[in-house]
């Protein structure tokens, strides 16, 4: 604080504070109220809270859709793209800067219709980010018409008889593309939310936390028989404890792909929690080791010694 | 060339240099070879070119490749000399014809006079054609002899080698070191095979069926400060890129696009950088943009049709406005079009491809050398600019080979790291008065305000706003930064006279053909009074384009597109647009082949009788 009054300190030192949720609230959500993407952005504060990554280092990237305006709402560098392309455009970011921390959202339209090859490369490459799709099963923001979960039956603008083409299971996809981290939760279960955030944060590679958010304005009511205090069931999937215990044999092993799909060819509304954890490399890290070899053969010269190097073979 | 009118079948015999002969000297020469692909056409054109490049001569080089996977006719062109060589040249002196079919499909593109040279064992030239030298030689057989083995034919491209480097006289310690260099990484025996096959045809007593040989006219001292190097377009673009600062990228393979990236592939990470094989062409460009984000200077690429689908994101890019470049190495269209051909039909997607108003930069190479130059600028305005800056090569340059000066890579090389400096408490990511700079992730925003990059019209600090006035207002500043930089661009070349008869215009690889077009007619006889202006930039276009094109009667724009629908190139309608300036005409065609000097010159001729 000495050179406070210097006339040379112009920009003063950047002060790091815990971060809170009031530093990193940003503009007002514009979503109706009742929408089940505000329990999302809460329990995206308190994950955040709770990282304490440097508030420069955290990435809050998006496509198109209702749930993918997260980005003006939270006050991190990040961005909003095109619609279904979030993912490729964020996994640059985690490979070309592993500095810092990188999170995706989008909703079902995004993930599983017109980006839903990216989120087969994205997960089969493994590249460390985290990704949470936030699916409500209707296109919201166009103002209702069918979405890749919306159920068969389901009336919208562009199905006025009912939806015929089979939903998506997303939990089957993100096993079969190789996400190393699936996990499903609840809009409506905040503390389940945020224990499957914070798990897919810490995960080290491709995480995916796909989450129920019921849009009240053009699919009310779809997830109910998900909630209990409407009648319905929010089974969660108990991970094994590996206590030995006979219990402990009927818990999930998280490692065992077979069971993930079991798990997840379960009548709606199914299981919640962990589906499926397993470390494999990351792109991130492979990529790195591919630099670190080419750059050993190189005996670390210098980018003009290796260019002089490349255009003398020329002559 | 004087010898024997009538077919001859020599014998191979033992090594024994060429016996004093006369020889004729020749300022240049142009040399088709004719065969199919997994002959190995290409390499003895690549050995000839760069073997030029290190005798000090001037080089260019044309190619065909089949579209088909494996096999079929493939030829390739080469012209050496010690003049100024600016195009493969209309014609070939000689014709080196390998298979029936390479004589039947290229007899014509050798002039009257010229030299057939084919293999007798798989060739039956018209014995009734007298208009040229035939020279008739059992190469298939000869090359079985000299390497042996069971290599079967294979080495008859080294052996026509021998052949040609016995014909002009060629260096052969140069050429055997070409070949050790080459060939030698495949191994020992590969390369005494090699050495064989070589020894072989330059064994051969060929002047006995030629009557004489030849040797290129030395070319007179060199005016440049560096070694000539040798090379194609693809790689000089490749090592432009990544001399102006490129790190990173992202790309999807195809023809003829994807040499760049398997190139970059690899030597991206000896530069400590990345480059991703994308799933599709979206996310490549994708890739880049995040990259981009993340404050590197990134590049994505593809050919035609790969660029139609990158277009949503490039006005993303324009929108958000972050620097990038993207490479489209033109092929036939549309669709699939011929994908192994050249053609200049995308300069109006490039310009105005995507959606809204979305003003951005394409510039074009004039040649192999332009290649490494261009990149180098692309990357300049891409960073100065803050916008995407569209790289249009095309096939013809992307595969040929020319020898230019060594660039003064000390000088050129660009490092971009990405600026984390804390960002002042009045920083603004939109400026209305000034060009968008934007923070990357990782940067202490020192207000605690952390911005966001976005697609939505949006305010100086990136909130979305549907104000109709800030939407007007920003189009203004994301046009106003497009015009700044025109306004800061050098006036293209003028080569000839500054006022007259007939301006001819190009772009990319017509630079050559129309060089060498303008250069006739403005001497022999009947002198034309004309100039040439080749342009790099092509949106913005340069300033004082309309000045220049005011001097002369007619302005005879030359480029590889249809006419379309009404009866303008594409290069002519932008630029008759531009200058509302009706003597501006086109000269056009979509055959899949880079000009001919005659075909400039008809058009030429055609447009200054003002029909």
């Amino acid at each position: 604080m000495s050179n406070e009054s210097s006339p040379t300190a112009t920009v003063p030192a950047p002060v790091n504070l815990p971060l809170n949720k009031k530093a990193l609230t940003a503009d007002h959500p514009t979503w109706c109220p009742g929408c089940g993407d505000f329990a999302i952005l809460n329990v995206y504060y308190r994950v955040l809270e709770k990282l304490q990554i440097p508030h420069e280092n955290i990435v809050t990237f998006a496509g198109i859709g209702c749930s993918s305006r997260m980005p003006y709402f939270v006050n991190s560098h990040g961005g909003h793209y095109i619609h279904g392309r979030a993912l490729p455009f964020a996994a640059a970011i985690s490979l070309g800067r592993p500095d810092v921390k990188v999170f995706a959202f989008g909703g079902d339209g995004d993930g599983f219709s017109i980006g839903g090859n990216h989120l087969t490369h994205a997960a089969r490459k493994n590249t460390n980010m985290t990704y949470v799709i936030m699916d409500n099963s209707v296109y919201g923001l166009t103002k209702k018409q069918t979405s890749p979960t919306s159920p068969v039956g389901f009336k919208s603008k562009t199905d006025p008889t009912g939806a015929l083409d089979r939903p998506i299971n997303p939990m089957r996809i993100l096993l079969n593309s190789g996400a190393t981290f699936v996990a499903r939760s609840h809009a409506a279960q905040i503390a389940h939310m945020t224990d499957m955030l914070e798990r897919a944060a810490r995960h080290n590679g491709f995480a995916v936390v796909e989450i129920l958010s019921e849009c009240v304005e053009f699919f009310e009511g779809a997830f109910d028989g998900a909630v209990p205090r409407k009648g319905g069931k929010f089974e969660t999937i108990e991970l094994k404890k590996n206590d030995g215990t006979p219990e402990d044999a009927l818990r999930h092993d998280p490692t065992d792909e077979v069971a993930a799909f079991k798990l997840a060819g379960l009548d709606w509304p199914g299981k919640f929690g962990v589906f499926y954890q397993h470390q494999r490399p990351t792109k991130n890290e492979l990529e790195a080791g591919l630099v670190a070899r080419a750059r050993e053969k190189t005996k670390n010269a210098s980018d003009l010694a290796l260019m002089q190097g490349t255009f003398a073979k020329m002559r | 060339m004087v010898s024997p009118n009538s077919p001859v079948t020599g014998e191979a015999s033992p090594a024994t240099p060429p016996a004093p002969v006369s020889h004729t000297l020749l300022p240049d020469v142009v040399i088709r070879l004719a065969g199919n692909s997994q002959d190995g056409i290409q390499s003895i054109g690549g050995f000839l070119a760069r073997l030029a490049g290190r005798s000090e001569q001037e080089v260019m080089t044309f190619m065909t490749i089949p579209s088909t996977i494996s096999g079929g006719p493939s030829i390739f062109q080469v012209r050496m000399g010690s003049g100024e060589i600016l195009s493969a040249g209309d014609q070939a002196d000689f014709l080196v014809a390998f298979y029936q079919h390479s004589y039947d499909a290229h007899i014509n593109s050798l002039r009257a006079g010229g030299v057939l040279i084919y293999d007798s064992d798989h060739v039956t030239p018209n014995p009734d054609d007298k208009r040229f030298t035939h020279v008739g030689l059992a190469i298939t057989s000869a090359t079985i002899e000299a390497a042996g083995g069971t290599s079967k034919d294979k080495g008859k491209n080294i052996f026509v080698l021998g052949l040609i480097a016995r014909i002009f006289d060629l260096n052969l310690d140069k050429l055997r070191k070409l070949i050790q260099e080459r060939i030698g990484g495949k191994g020992d025996d590969a390369a005494r095979a090699a050495l064989m096959a070589f020894d072989a045809g330059y064994a051969h007593p060929v002047e006995n069926l030629l009557g004489h040989l030849y040797r290129l006219t030395q070319g007179g001292p060199q005016q440049q400060d560096r070694p000539t190097v040798t090379t194609d377009g693809n790689t000089a673009l490749t090592y432009g890129l990544l001399a102006a600062g490129v790190r990173y990228g992202a790309a999807y393979p195809i023809t003829p696009w994807s040499s760049i990236m398997e190139v970059l592939r690899t030597e991206l990470t000896r530069y400590g950088g990345l480059f991703i094989q994308a799933e599709d062409e979206i996310a490549a460009i994708s890739h880049a943009l995040g990259f981009a984000y993340g404050g590197h200077l990134a590049v994505t690429g593809s050919s035609g049709p790969g660029l139609s689908l990158k277009m949503e994101a490039l006005g993303w890019a324009g929108m958000a406005e972050l620097p990038l470049i993207v490479i489209n190495v033109q092929r036939g269209g549309p669709s699939t079009g011929m994908p192994t051909n050249v053609e200049q039909s995308d300069l109006l997607q490039a310009i105005y491809g995507s959606h809204g108003d979305n003003p951005r930069v394409v510039l074009s190479p004039k040649n192999v050398e332009d290649c490494f130059y261009i990149a180098l600028e692309a990357g300049r305005i891409a960073l100065e600019y803050r916008t995407p800056v569209i790289i249009l090569s095309d096939q013809a340059i992307a595969t040929r080979i020319e020898a230019f000066e060594e660039p003064d890579l000390a000088k050129h090389m660009v490092t971009v790291k990405p600026d984390l400096t804390p960002r002042p408490a009045d920083f603004k990511p939109y400026p209305f008065d000034g060009i968008s700079r934007h923070a990357p992730p990782g940067t202490k925003m020192l207000s605690g305000k952390y911005p966001t990059v976005t697609g939505l019209e949006h305010d100086e600090l990136g909130h979305p706003t549907g104000s109709p006035v800030l939407h007007a207002k920003m189009n203004a500043k994301r046009r106003e930064k497009i015009k700044k930089l025109a306004a800061s661009l050098p006036a293209p070349e003028l080569y000839g006279d500054p006022e007259g008869d007939t301006l001819v215009v190009g772009w990319g690889c017509t630079y050559g053909p129309i060089r060498e077009a303008v250069m006739r007619l403005r001497s022999g006889d009947a002198p034309m009074k004309l100039a040439h202006l080749h342009l790099r930039h092509l949106s913005p276009l340069p300033p004082g384009l309309a000045e220049t094109f005011r001097r002369y009667r007619h302005i005879a724009v030359a480029e590889i597109n249809d006419e379309g629908i009404y009866g303008y190139g594409q290069l002519a309608m932008l630029l008759r647009a531009a200058c509302a300036n009706p003597a501006i005409r086109s000269i056009c065609k979509t055959d899949g082949l880079t000009y001919k000097i005659g075909e400039i010159i008809a058009g030429i001729k055609k447009i200054s009788a003002g029909s």
